[in-house]
């Protein structure tokens, strides 16, 4: 199967002052699948996002998105290029309406170059956004205070604000933590919808039989290095992997 | 010449060091912005003079009385002040300066202003050293400054209550979770800061005159020297001491005297912008940068 | 019977509200009565007022201006402890133009705002990056460092400064120009950090990472920002080399920071009408309290300390709400 690589992960390290969150990883994503980053708590997963965005500057090694190396640049130019992330605490920002909190990423320059023209009513633009993952247009959920909200709409807001910058590439950083296994059933629906789209994904996650049941591959980490890379059900039974969750008999 | 410019470089910087080391103190070790300093230093030898001249205090007691009446106001004004704007360390740092400001435009109006407003120095004599002229006052200022230096040293760094204070600023929150109660700690770091600044004042202002324009530039200069040198680095305050005070020194004698201000400040924006966490500091990169 | 205390928008405002607004003229006058008070009252009063006070309204609009400018950084995210440098930036380079070059005022204060606000922002760019805390301080130093640059190498004139600036063609242009430009300030401004635009620059304040990670480039919308508010600064600043006729090492004083933040938290920070209220509180105040002399600076401390700690939201909100709300005592259901 000829597959494109939408990112190459080639042996990146980062150590702060003394303590090396990331160790030698390399890895790939191919375009339209569905990557899985778990690990125990810790084991540098949200370092390792922060690095691909460039939010955290790499200590050695290289990141390339569609063919062409990135780890160079500022994380705005990283998101103008096509690569979206969620942050796993989210922050809203609190007093204004959900459907206000999106007028930001939608007037990035990406946004406004792909979504049609500097003046495009983003309002208009997004509440249609906000709808699609599922703010129903008849509660008028989308005006309350991002403030109010439960967790579950505020996690689809982050998810909507990540989507409206038409990536090619989504990373979501525990998208599904603090959510109902309800909310979760309700929001993998539009993951899945996504990765229809043809948009890569990486998911970082903890809740693991929710994940694989999407997921093509898994990577594991734990202590900073990659210890699995492979097909869901190959990790899921993999000593190291099991090692590092469950640990060793003393 | 050369010679002279050393040792008087050598003096200045203990004094600089005398009077960042309180100021490091509440900033640099513990965390709460305390912009009012150099209006306590100068309050504090403002209220030794009163308690002398106006109450005929001896001079032993007036100085006692003057260091504690700081460290109380210090205190209060954490309490009162502080404590309400705790965390935001704008407000902190305006709300502070406010009362700096107030303190020492109060004496100017108040007409605290002249000659006569000085401090007696402890032995008013000079020696001779390597052929230049020092006074006996600058020579206890430097014992001083060392014996200080090390007792505030050997508190940060090995009694409880020193490590109390780093807690705080490191972590609020977790040093709650130790039980050390914030704002006490704060209230004390505060208070025996302020003490210092009025311990500093003591010993250094029998050089000259009290002046309340003076306390402008003592916190200029504290500030300039621990952020140099590190905020919360006590090596690192006391290695900035001697970079600025030999720069100072330096530039007096062989470029003029317009210039040594300058080259201080300057020193402190290029550290600014190229390492705000100091020379010493610990580089918190997250913390530091956007 | 336990109450609790709500409340909520008064009839007229929740009518006024919307497009329906026009269609009666107690809604328009109510929503435009605030709006023309001001605009109204600055127009008219320099004609009622004597010279003396109509010099002390010029204070107000020029310290108002250097408010609004401090309330459009702290917006943004950046709280400045230097407007002095804007200011001084804008006096200088119109001093320095008209007494060298003879260029006349009406064509020296436009170059010396848009210059100073050139300058000003390359002066603080490299420390755009930095924490708030740190920002501030190099705010707070480099007008005390300029100072003693001019002291030492005479520049400009030195300590005795430039005289003999060109004033303005009279007072009535003087004061009226500053009025002008200040409700231009004040009005358009209101309306640029109520749009899209002006949300970015709050969303950099509240949450900057957020902004980034929506694929914005902060530093420039921040340079953007800065070089707006240092404009206006430097717009302040050279009018007033022109109306005293004379520049020199005191328009980097401590006085031209301070006030603003002074109006600013007074008036109610957030909303540059409240920056603009503060100045037209605190103005007047200030010279009513001139026989004070040097006890005048301990007030400002003072009041500055009161409101920082007690009423953080200032003035202006209190008064918004009072118009827009009205409140009651409710029972509390069990």
């Amino acid at each position: 199967m000829n597959q494109v690589k939408i990112l190459e992960a080639i042996k990146i390290n980062k150590n702060f002052g003394g303590v090396q969150a990331v160790k030698n990883i390399s890895f790939e994503v191919n375009k339209g699948e569905l990557l899985g980053v778990i690990g125990p708590n810790g084991s540098g997963k949200t370092t390792l996002v922060n690095l691909i965005t460039q939010f955290v500057r790499l200590s050695s090694g290289s990141i390339k998105f569609k063919g062409k190396k990135i780890d160079h640049l500022p994380p705005h130019k990283i998101i103008g290029l096509g690569i979206s992330r969620t942050f796993q605490m989210v922050r809203p920002f609190y007093k204004l309406p959900a459907y206000k909190n999106m007028i930001i990423p939608l007037y990035s320059p990406r946004a406004r170059s792909l979504l049609g023209g500097k003046y495009g009513d983003r309002d208009a633009m997004a509440l249609d956004l906000l709808e699609e993952v599922g703010f129903e247009r008849d509660s008028f959920v989308a005006y309350k205070p991002a403030g109010v909200l439960p967790q579950g709409y505020l996690k689809r807001l982050e998810l909507a604000k990540a989507i409206s910058l038409q990536p090619d590439l989504m990373i979501l950083d525990e998208l599904f933590s603090g959510l109902s296994l309800a909310e979760v059933a309700s929001i993998v629906p539009i993951v899945e919808k996504l990765l229809q789209k043809g948009i890569s994904i990486i998911m970082i996650e903890h809740r693991l039989k929710e994940l694989f049941k999407i997921a093509d591959r898994v990577i594991v980490l734990n202590y900073g290095e990659k210890i699995a890379d492979g097909v869901a059900q190959d990790v899921m039974e993999s000593e190291a992997v099991k090692n590092a969750y469950l640990g060793t008999e003393a | 010449m050369l010679t002279g410019t050393i040792i008087y470089a050598l003096i200045n910087s203990v004094i600089l060091c005398l009077i960042a080391m309180g100021f490091n103190l509440t900033f640099g070790i513990s965390g709460v912005a305390n912009f009012a300093y150099g209006a306590f230093y100068i309050l504090s030898a403002y209220t030794t003079w009163i308690m002398i001249n106006s109450f005929h205090l001896p001079y032993f007691l007036s100085v006692i009385f003057s260091i504690i009446f700081t460290m109380v106001l210090g205190a209060l004004m954490y309490q009162v002040v502080l404590k309400r704007v705790r965390g935001q360390a704008i407000s902190e740092v305006i709300a502070t300066f406010a009362i700096g400001l107030s303190i020492l435009e109060l004496f100017r109006y108040l007409g605290f202003v002249g000659f006569e407003y000085n401090l007696p120095p402890f032995i008013d004599a000079s020696i001779v050293i390597m052929g230049t002229y020092v006074d006996v006052q600058r020579i206890i200022i430097v014992i001083a400054g060392i014996i200080l230096i090390m007792a505030l040293w050997f508190f940060t760094h090995n009694t409880s209550l020193g490590l109390a204070f780093r807690g705080i600023a490191q972590d609020e929150r977790t040093a709650l979770t130790f039980g050390i109660d914030s704002d006490k700690i704060a209230t004390l770091a505060v208070s025996i800061g302020a003490g210092f600044a009025a311990i500093a004042a003591t010993v250094i202002i029998p050089l000259g005159t009290i002046s309340p324009s003076d306390g402008y530039d003592i916190l200029m200069k504290a500030l300039a020297v621990c952020i140099i040198g590190g905020l919360g680095s006590t090596g690192g305050v006391i290695f900035a001491s001697f970079l600025i005070g030999f720069a100072e020194r330096f530039t007096d004698t062989f470029i003029g005297s317009h210039w040594t201000m300058i080259v201080s400040l300057a020193a402190l924006l290029i550290v600014l912008i190229v390492k705000p966490s100091g020379l010493f500091g610990k580089q918190k990169e997250l913390e530091e940068r956007i | 019977m336990k109450k609790r205390k709500e409340r909520i928008d008064r009839g007229i405002k929740a009518r006024s509200g919307d497009i329906f607004a026009l269609s009666s003229y107690r809604e328009m006058i109510y929503l435009s009565t605030p709006r023309l008070v001001p605009i109204i009252g600055f127009l008219i009063l320099p004609l009622i007022l004597g010279i003396y006070w109509q010099k002390v309204l010029l204070s107000v609009a020029v310290f108002a201006l250097l408010a609004i400018s401090w309330d459009i950084l702290a917006q943004t995210g950046m709280v400045s402890l230097g407007q002095a440098l804007f200011f001084g930036v804008g006096a200088y380079i119109t001093g320095a133009l008209n007494h060298y070059w003879g260029v006349p005022p009406f064509i020296s204060i436009p170059i010396a705002t848009i210059m100073g606000g050139i300058i000003c922002t390359l002066m603080l760019l490299p420390v755009l990056r930095l924490r708030g805390i740190y920002f501030s301080m190099v705010t707070m130093i480099i007008p005390l460092m300029l100072v003693r640059v001019i002291e030492a190498t005479k520049i400009f004139g030195g300590t005795e400064g430039l005289t003999g600036m060109t004033p303005l063609p009279s007072r009535w242009v003087e004061v009226y120009l500053v009025i002008g430009i200040m409700l231009i300030c004040l009005f358009g401004f209101r309306r640029m950090l109520d749009s899209d635009y002006g949300l970015v620059l709050r969303g950099i304040c509240d949450n900057d990472r957020s902004v980034t990670n929506a694929g914005i480039n902060i530093y420039w919308y921040k340079t953007q920002a800065l070089f707006i508010a240092s404009s206006i600064g430097a717009f302040a600043g050279a009018v007033m080399t022109h109306v005293y006729m004379f520049v020199g090492m005191p328009v980097f004083a401590l006085d031209y920071s301070m006030f603003p933040i002074a109006a600013v938290v007074v008036g109610g920070p957030g909303t540059l009408a409240g920056a603009t209220l503060g100045a037209c509180l605190l103005v007047p105040l200030s010279e009513a309290l001139r026989g004070f002399g040097g006890l005048r600076i301990v007030f400002y401390g003072i009041f500055l300390v009161v409101f920082t700690v007690a009423i953080p939201e200032g003035i202006f909100p209190y008064i918004q709400r009072k118009y827009n709300q009205f409140e009651r005592w409710v029972e509390v259901d069990k």
